[in-house]
């Protein structure tokens, strides 16, 4: 699977940052909020007040990646979400309680459905095509992966449009902190869009594979990563930069232990949530991370990455899922 | 990519039945399982009819074997893909590689409703283990630990076409030689979040529904659960008994018009039915029944019938919406309507629609509605549509 554009919305100042980035101070404590850009360019003005975060961080991420692969009608549009729309569920929520069941108004009810990133790319963009959402926790951005790089192989010359976004609201952060979930680590937030297609040309990284794994053990994880790497005849030291989603968080560390040793000295490691904060769908911003660095751009902690050839993404999530994706230069 | 895919079993939960058996009876003698709201707690209960599932959340754990804490959603879900592994014969002794796809549009919504008020209250108030399960995901991964799947795992939501995509995404990982068996479906709980939004919608219908009547007015909301194992070729003749049908097409589009309404022109459901036909390899006349998404609102039923004709001219098959039995299970239709569907194929019979007085399609004979035996079944169109513009119809087979 080929990605020939690649675009985000982070708590880093990502978006049509042509140059690469250095690190934003982040002054939001255990809460990082996106640094969200001027939309006006992208999408009329009149939608975007309309749309929550998500919304219009998840459309305005897709319509720039499809502007810079010069793509106007996808082959498919696939969106993975953990959360989905929680701005307006908490509104529809919050009145419904309120007004006790009565005098609703249907807007923040629409909006908050699942699908409803990936149904306003279409709507935007007039696109009839396959139109998928996955919504199942720290694998809901795996999924639409593994179903576009299906797509590719079904039909060769599809270009598909693949993605992630997930918000972090006032109510939700309460709440996921409540749950211990940020003690240890700052909450985070983000979109990301690609554009995928099964042919090299015109590419900026190709994701040479993805594994997934539920409740492993680190055995398990550490023959995973070798079986990617042979699989595309590659042994450890081949590995330029692992990008992992360890935290100061403790608790998955015998995971990303077990990684770091796997793929060996050579690799700079970059812990990719320090940039984005922790949320379930953030290796979408670490596939983005990963698509600037192969097209040379820099990043906070890699000043130079013209020597980065191969990539891994490693993400070991506390409710159980777990990810790998190798990553090639084009 | 052609490699056929089978159905090896089947399960549901649904307000005319607890499994296939009880549904299919239901279907028969023509009893609905609409009436006044009795399980859930909302000040609407008296207004609007619903299928709820005529059972109580202690109940349901109580079949579940579940300790009572979890999510409706998961429990209904839980039911019917026990049931539908069962049905198959797969029990874990032969080593399968196996996934679980499930679908929901509210995932433990029924739940959370219950945290909020006390949460809104008070920001450290309310019960955490009331909002466990609200991801979507995490209704699925209940179910996927009850059923000891570990292979695959995934949640698809594309709010009323879901458990289609589901059964899509479980077909195509078998023909892509990623998975051997998938237990591929949906389930919803009835909710006050959803009873509400589709009332503020406007889209709720006092009396019973009238799906593809000329009289029709709305739909009545329902709740359950339907899926069905999918099986590789080679896992199909290790069965110990013969699959049901096999699954030969399927298509998902977008009608890209907006955001809840169908297009006038059903441009969304015309392209997913000339899609799964397409991939069928079947002509629109080989088509024997359409289980239609038949919602019971002007727009949906004005949209998929123009649609249809669209596809299928003048020579249309018999269609009907079982939606007049269940109401509409949301995410869940899909996966019951499968179920209903290739029922009907094994038992070669057609299905009705219910309090049909003037047809949509007034063509005599077309909308089935009354039970009707010993007809030739041999394909079934199946379709499911949803906000957003999500459009999937699926295509069952005879083998």
């Amino acid at each position: 699977m080929f990605i020939t554009a690649a675009s985000a919305i982070s708590p880093q100042k990502s978006f049509r940052n042509a140059d690469g980035f250095t690190a934003v101070p982040l002054t939001g404590g255990n809460r990082l909020l996106c640094s969200e850009p001027d939309y006006s360019s992208l999408i009329e003005p009149k939608l975007i007040r309309r749309m929550s975060r998500i919304i219009r961080m998840g459309v305005a991420t897709a319509i720039d990646a499809l502007q810079q692969a010069g793509v106007t009608d996808p082959s498919a549009i696939i969106t993975g979400t953990a959360y989905g729309c929680l701005e307006d569920t908490g509104i529809f929520l919050k009145r419904m309680v309120e007004n006790k069941e009565e005098m609703l108004t249907p807007t923040a009810f629409i909006q908050s459905t699942h699908n409803t990133v990936g149904a306003q790319i279409a709507l935007m963009l007039k696109c009839n095509s396959y139109n998928n959402t996955y919504v199942h926790r720290a694998l809901s951005f795996e999924t639409a992966l593994l179903d576009t790089m299906m797509l590719l192989k079904e039909n060769g010359t599809s270009q598909v449009l693949v993605g992630a976004a997930d918000e972090l609201t006032d109510q939700s952060f309460i709440i996921l902190e409540r749950f211990g979930l940020f003690r240890k680590q700052p909450a985070g937030e983000g979109a990301a869009f690609f554009v995928a297609k099964a042919s090299p040309d015109a590419a900026i990284a190709e994701v040479k594979g993805i594994r997934t794994l539920i409740n492993p053990g680190t055995q398990q994880v550490e023959d995973a990563v070798k079986t990617l790497l042979q699989t595309h005849g590659l042994g450890a030291d081949d590995v330029q930069l692992l990008l992992s989603g360890r935290t100061a968080d403790t608790a998955m560390d015998q995971y990303y232990n077990v990684v770091e040793q796997t793929i060996g000295n050579e690799a700079a490691v970059i812990q990719f949530k320090a940039l984005c904060g922790e949320y379930p769908t953030s290796t979408s911003f670490a596939l983005w991370l990963a698509c600037i660095t192969m097209q040379g751009k820099t990043m906070p902690g890699m000043t130079d990455a013209s020597h980065v050839r191969y990539a891994v993404i490693y993400n070991a999530d506390k409710s159980g899922y777990h990810s790998i994706m190798l990553i090639s230069k084009c | 990519m052609s490699a056929p895919v089978y159905i090896a079993g089947l399960g549901a939960i649904s307000g005319i039945g607890n499994d296939v058996a009880e549904n299919f009876r239901a279907l028969r003698e023509g009893r609905a399982g609409l009436s006044a709201i009795r399980y859930l707690d909302t000040v609407h209960k008296n207004t609007f009819p619903a299928g709820e599932v005529k059972s109580s959340n202690e109940e349901l754990a109580e079949r579940c074997g579940w300790m009572g804490s979890d999510s409706r959603t998961a429990m209904l879900g839980y039911l019917a893909a026990r049931e539908a592994l069962d049905d198959a014969g797969i029990n874990g002794s032969v080593a399968y590689r196996t996934g679980l796809i499930s679908a929901t549009s509210v995932g433990g919504m029924d739940l959370t409703e219950h945290f909020y008020p006390h949460f809104l209250a008070n920001n450290s108030g309310g019960k955490l283990r009331q909002v466990v399960e609200h991801e979507c995901g995490a209704v699925t991964e209940k179910m996927a630990a009850a059923l000891q799947v570990t292979d695959f795992v995934s949640t698809v939501s594309t709010a009323c076409s879901s458990s289609a995509n589901a059964i899509m995404l479980g077909a195509r990982m078998i023909r892509n030689g990623l998975l051997d068996v998938v237990i591929a479906g949906g389930t919803d709980a009835l909710s006050c979040f959803t009873l509400n939004g589709f009332n503020a919608l406007m889209i709720l219908d006092q009396q019973l529904c009238q799906p593809f009547d000329q009289q029709r007015r709305g739909l009545n909301l329902g709740e359950g659960a339907g899926f069905i194992v999918l099986v590789s070729e080679a896992v199909a003749k290790d069965l110990s008994k013969p699959a049901y049908a096999k699954l030969t097409g399927y298509a998902n589009a977008n009608d890209a018009y907006h955001q809840t309404a169908s297009s006038p022109d059903g441009t969304g459901s015309f392209l997913a039915m000339k899609g799964a036909l397409e991939m069928s390899g079947l002509q629109a006349s080989d088509i024997d029944y359409i289980n239609l998404h038949g919602t019971g609102t002007q727009n949906n039923d004005a949209s998929e019938s123009t649609a249809i004709r669209r596809i299928f001219g003048n020579s249309l098959p018999r269609m009907s919406s079982t939606k007049s039995f269940t109401g509409h299970t949301l995410a869940a239709c899909g996966g019951l309507e499968a179920v209903y569907s290739i029922k009907a194929m094994e038992q070669q019979c057609l299905l009705p629609g219910l309090r049909i007085s003037k047809p949509v399609i007034e063509e005599e004979g077309v909308m089935v509605n009354e039970f009707t035996n010993g007809i030739p079944v041999k394909n079934i169109l199946s379709n499911s549509f949803g906000f957003g513009g999500n459009c999937s119809s699926l295509i069952f087979s005879a083998i």
